[in-house]
């Protein structure tokens, strides 16, 4: 415990508390550091370029996440239930885009999604007309919700799958021995036990969401127009502390934004608790 | 066990096929990146992705990857190694002992601790990056190891998950038995709690190990030593060299590379696959 | 090979020679030699530094730098330079911004683009060269590249390379689809419809929306948009230059005769290959590029002059960079030695063009050797003759913003919708002047766009 939490003081405690302190000024080319005292915050709360990137986060939260957790919690069940062919294939190649490194990733399906070489293209002529075109205003949130999805389902198939397997045998034997059926077991028995699981999963996913940032970024380097310098919150503070030489308003966003990230996330770990008890 | 229909459950076909087509989607990329290692440079640009296409050049690829520069991506790797085993383990052990410890024992500000972790994982790293990167070099920890392995000791993620983990899987009438039989509180955990533990362990370590592997935000804005840089900083730099002026091209050794970092997470996975294999905790329970 | 051989040898003969005599003369007066010495120096003391030697960091992403390097540390045995690959500029900027907020670990020499120059020099960043009398070295450089690194009464670096616009092309794809050489703008927009309509699959030249292009353009159409003096900046993204390429340009976006196609991408590079793009206006350091980059299009491309707009040739830089001094470094004497070698010393400049560097001196761009050098890549054509002649057409007065990598950045949402939408160009120069006038009035500046 107590090393945990040294490491812990030093490493992200420390950063953050600086960030804090840093927020309190404001940084110019000309005039150099004067201390600003709030004046950050108030600007952050009516700065439409921070609002217009946390809507899209917050769209992206609700559509992206209950498709991905849906998507890993049937593939868990399923390799689970041990009525898979080759199960243990299935959790590999389920896994193995997680371990593919996220710039590596991204070149990959932005290659793909090319309308004129990749499989895109090769897509909208087999219809016969422009299906999709992932590199349109339509369709790129679409395109980066599908990269952090191939990335994902595998991780958190896994913390589900592993959270199934603390469920001693001895029930299921017992739930079989009563007659129960795969879904009636599957209903009581499984999706109890991994909604702890859930619960982490759905709170990474919020933190995943709202900090969304290696994926539009390396996308941004295709497709400049195509996403802004302030698509979402963390691609924000990024461009302002890198290219603007803002890094107290940079270190305000990222509060602000961490804020309410922490807020929503605590919502909901309430919510998924009081519903245990 | 035998005999239980639950535990030789019939294999069904429809479900095999319904995530197969799941797979299909996890692995075409993956097959877009074995098909590329085969193609030189000329090739990878002209020809259709996923198929082969000109003179089989993977071998000489492999070749050009491991001595392009001077052999640097053989020192890529072994740095990487490095981070992984000293970062990932370091960060296994303490989100393992931390986790258990907030799971088992009460204390006062508990809840205090639980809100400050979830808090400081909630602000995004990318935008601390900076703050840590002048406090670092404040004393002297830029452009060394250390700025890289130090920050991935902590894992808030994994103390997470090592949190609910010990709540459910290591029930307190057991610890609370031992207690009572007079173990103390390290040979309670290292005999018990630990085997309990093992497939939540086995998914942290995972995890950190990925996290680790894959880190490279960090290790950009850290180093500036080239022989200090783990492997996906090193393909990035590969990367940007073939833009600007005097540009050199090696997307072939971009992806040659890509998937030799790859090659070694999927190893660490089937090996410690096995610990997800039998009913570990089932089999702790009993004993 | 011989005579570079031969000349490495006497330079170091003459050095050494120098060195003893240099000795004898400084007696113990050479204290402060290694020192952080704020104060200037002579070019005696200069090259008594580097005789003492010592190390000092140096920061690039020049391909050629571990060759020149590797030559310096051969005449100077005594000089340590670390190399740091910093793995191109946009990354380079932001190390070097950190490092210098940080103030430990800042390099002696550092690459910079011609662009990002202000941006480190008004918060007084950079170390001022005058006082290693680099002042004299002015005649050895051609103007524009000297005035990106003069400004505001000081010299902030020596250039290392310079970037004169030319038409490159491919002559197969041209030829396929039966279009001549545009030697004005209308006659390119024109050419870039006849290679639309006889295959549309392919298109004249490739652009999304680059903030690189766009002001060297806007420069090349005779605008001078930034103008800074002190704090009090001007932006005029509306100016007669400004106006003038966007009215030319817009019928491109409209009727969507470019590809879409980010430059250094993979695709880019195949595509230049395969004559689907068939020609692009960037820096004389393109022919390095192609010739690394496009193996296939060898004896295809050719490079003409600039298109103008009214027949009078102009000509405007892209890209190119300077090495500079930062003024925290602890070894600036020493780093003074280094940089007035890397950039004005034949041997390091050989060694730049050698592999297909292009230079910002002068004489070099006059020499007999380099103006007849024919690329076998060019089929044969002496392009350098063509580049060269560039370079003294290239527009003066121009300036880059003090904070022109942020400028940058912000491009692609504003002046890149345009692109994206099929929008009004004038439109997106607009939004773009909006941006940063209120970014700079934030920094501190008098801003009167």
């Amino acid at each position: 415990m107590t090393p945990f939490l040294v490491v812990f003081a030093l490493f992200i405690v420390t950063p953050l508390v600086y960030s804090m302190y840093l927020s309190l000024f404001r940084n110019q080319l000309m005039g150099g550091t004067t201390f600003a005292g709030f004046d950050n915050y108030v600007t952050a709360f009516t700065d439409p370029k921070l609002w217009d990137g946390a809507g899209r986060v917050g769209l992206f939260f609700l559509v992206q996440v209950p498709i991905m957790l849906g998507l890993s919690l049937i593939a868990a069940l399923a390799i689970d239930s041990g009525r898979l062919h080759g199960k243990s294939f299935f959790r590999v190649a389920l896994f193995l885009p997680y371990a593919v490194p996220g710039v590596v990733a991204v070149l990959m399906w932005g290659f793909m999604y090319d309308d004129r070489l990749g499989l895109t293209g090769s897509l909208n002529d087999l219809v016969g007309f422009p299906l999709v075109d992932p590199y349109t205003k339509q369709w790129i949130l679409t395109a980066i919700g599908n990269i952090v999805t191939w990335e994902f389902v595998g991780y958190n198939m896994l913390i589900l799958y592993s959270a199934l397997k603390t469920v001693p045998v001895e029930i299921y034997e017992a739930a079989s021995i009563d007659g129960a059926n795969q879904f009636r077991i599957v209903r009581s028995i499984k999706l109890p036990a991994v909604r702890g699981a859930l619960l982490i999963a759905t709170i990474f996913s919020i933190l995943g969401s709202f900090q969304l940032f290696n994926e539009p970024n390396i996308l941004k380097q295709i497709q400049p127009a195509l996403i802004s310098t302030y698509y979402t919150p963390n691609i924000y503070a990024y461009n302002l502390s890198f290219t603007g030489n803002q890094v107290s308003y940079a270190a305000t966003v990222a509060i602000v934004m961490g804020l309410v990230t922490a807020v929503i996330a605590y919502v909901v770990q309430l919510r998924g608790t009081r519903r245990d008890v | 066990m035998a005999g239980y229909s639950y535990l030789r459950p019939r294999k069904s076909v429809t479900l095999t096929v319904l995530l197969g087509a799941l797979i299909v989607y996890s692995v075409l990329p993956l097959a877009w990146m074995l098909f590329s290692i085969t193609k030189t440079q000329p090739e990878l640009l002209s020809s259709f992705g996923l198929w082969f296409s000109g003179p089989f050049a993977l071998f000489d690829n492999l070749q050009q990857v491991v001595t392009h520069d001077d052999g640097i991506f053989v020192r890529w790797f072994a740095n990487t190694l490095v981070y992984v085993v000293v970062g990932a383990g370091g960060a296994t052990l303490l989100a393992t002992a931390a986790g258990y410890g907030l799971a088992k024992y009460r204390f006062r500000g508990r809840n205090a601790v639980f809100a400050t972790i979830l808090g400081a994982i909630a602000v995004p790293g990318t935008a601390l990056a900076v703050p840590t990167f002048l406090l670092f070099s404040q004393v002297g920890l830029t452009n060394t190891m250390w700025a890289i392995i130090l920050p991935s000791l902590v894992s808030p993620f994994g103390l997470y998950l090592m949190w609910v983990f010990a709540a459910e899987a290591v029930p307190s009438e057991i610890l609370e038995a031992a207690r009572v039989d007079g173990a103390g509180e390290w040979r309670t955990f290292f005999t018990i709690s630990l085997r309990l533990l093992a497939p939540g362990i086995v998914t942290v370590a995972l995890f950190a190990i990925v996290a680790t592997w894959n880190n490279y935000f960090l290790p950009l804005i850290m180093l500036n030593d080239p022989n200090l840089y783990p492997l996906t900083l090193g393909l990035y730099q590969w990367l940007a060299d073939a833009s600007g002026i005097g540009a050199q091209p090696v997307f072939n050794l971009v992806i040659t590379g890509s998937f030799l970092t790859v090659v070694p997470i999927v190893i660490a996975f089937l090996l410690l696959q096995r610990y997800w294999q039998s009913g570990l905790s089932a089999g702790g329970v009993k004993a | 090979m011989t005579i570079t051989r031969n000349r490495r040898v006497a330079v170091g003969a003459v050095a050494t020679l120098l060195a003893v005599s240099l000795t004898a003369c400084s007696g113990g007066g050479d204290d402060d030699g290694g020192g952080g010495g704020a104060e200037g120096a002579s070019a005696d003391e200069i090259e008594a530094a580097l005789q003492e030697g010592g190390s000092i960091t140096y920061w690039t992403w020049t391909p050629q730098a571990q060759t020149q390097v590797d030559a310096f540390e051969k005449a100077y045995p005594n000089v340590d330079v670390t190399l740091v690959d910093t793995t191109g500029a946009g990354d380079a900027n932001t190390k070097l911004q950190n490092t210098l907020a940080a103030g430990t670990g800042v390099p002696d020499v550092v690459q910079i683009e011609y662009q990002s120059v202000p941006q480190f020099q008004l918060p007084g960043q950079l170390a001022d060269l005058t006082e290693y009398g680099f002042d004299e070295l002015e005649s050895l450089y051609t103007p524009s590249t000297w005035g990106a690194v003069s400004q505001n009464g000081g010299i902030w670096g020596l250039p290392q390379d310079s970037g004169p616009m030319a038409f490159f092309y491919n002559q197969e794809a041209f030829d396929a689809a039966g279009v001549e050489v545009p030697t004005t703008w209308d006659e390119y927009v024109e050419a870039a419809r006849t290679i639309k309509k006889n295959d549309p699959d392919t298109c004249l030249a490739n652009d999304s929306g680059d903030p690189g292009f766009t002001t060297s353009m806007i420069w090349q159409a005779g605008g001078t948009p930034f103008q800074t003096d002190g704090d009090a900046v001007t932006i005029d993204l509306a100016d007669e230059g400004a106006t003038k390429w966007a009215e030319m340009y817009q019928p491109l976006i409209d009727d969507e005769l470019l590809c879409q196609l980010p430059g250094w991408s993979d695709e880019w590079y195949q595509a230049l290959g395969d004559g689907t793009i068939a020609s692009v206006a960037l820096g004389a350091w393109m022919p390095g590029v192609l010739e690394d980059g496009v193996p296939d299009g060898k004896g295809k491309w050719r490079v003409a002059p600039m298109p103008t707009y009214d027949g009078t040739p102009t000509n405007a830089e892209n890209g190119g960079s300077t090495e500079s001094i930062p003024e925290a470094s602890e070894n600036k004497l020493l780093a003074a030695g280094f940089l007035k070698w890397l950039n004005s010393s034949d041997e390091s400049i050989k060694a730049f063009m050698d592999t297909g560097g292009f230079p910002a001196t002068v004489k070099d761009l006059e020499s007999a050797d380099f103006l007849g050098y024919e690329s076998e890549y060019f089929g044969g054509q002496k392009i350098n003759e063509v580049l060269a002649a560039g370079a003294s057409d290239v527009n003066e007065g121009w300036q880059y913003l003090p904070w022109q990598s942020y400028a940058n950045s912000i491009y692609a949402d504003t002046v890149g919708q345009a692109y994206l939408d099929k929008s009004s160009l004038l439109d997106g120069l607009a939004a773009w002047q909006d941006e940063n006038v209120s970014y700079g009035t934030e920094q501190g500046f008098n801003v009167n766009g």
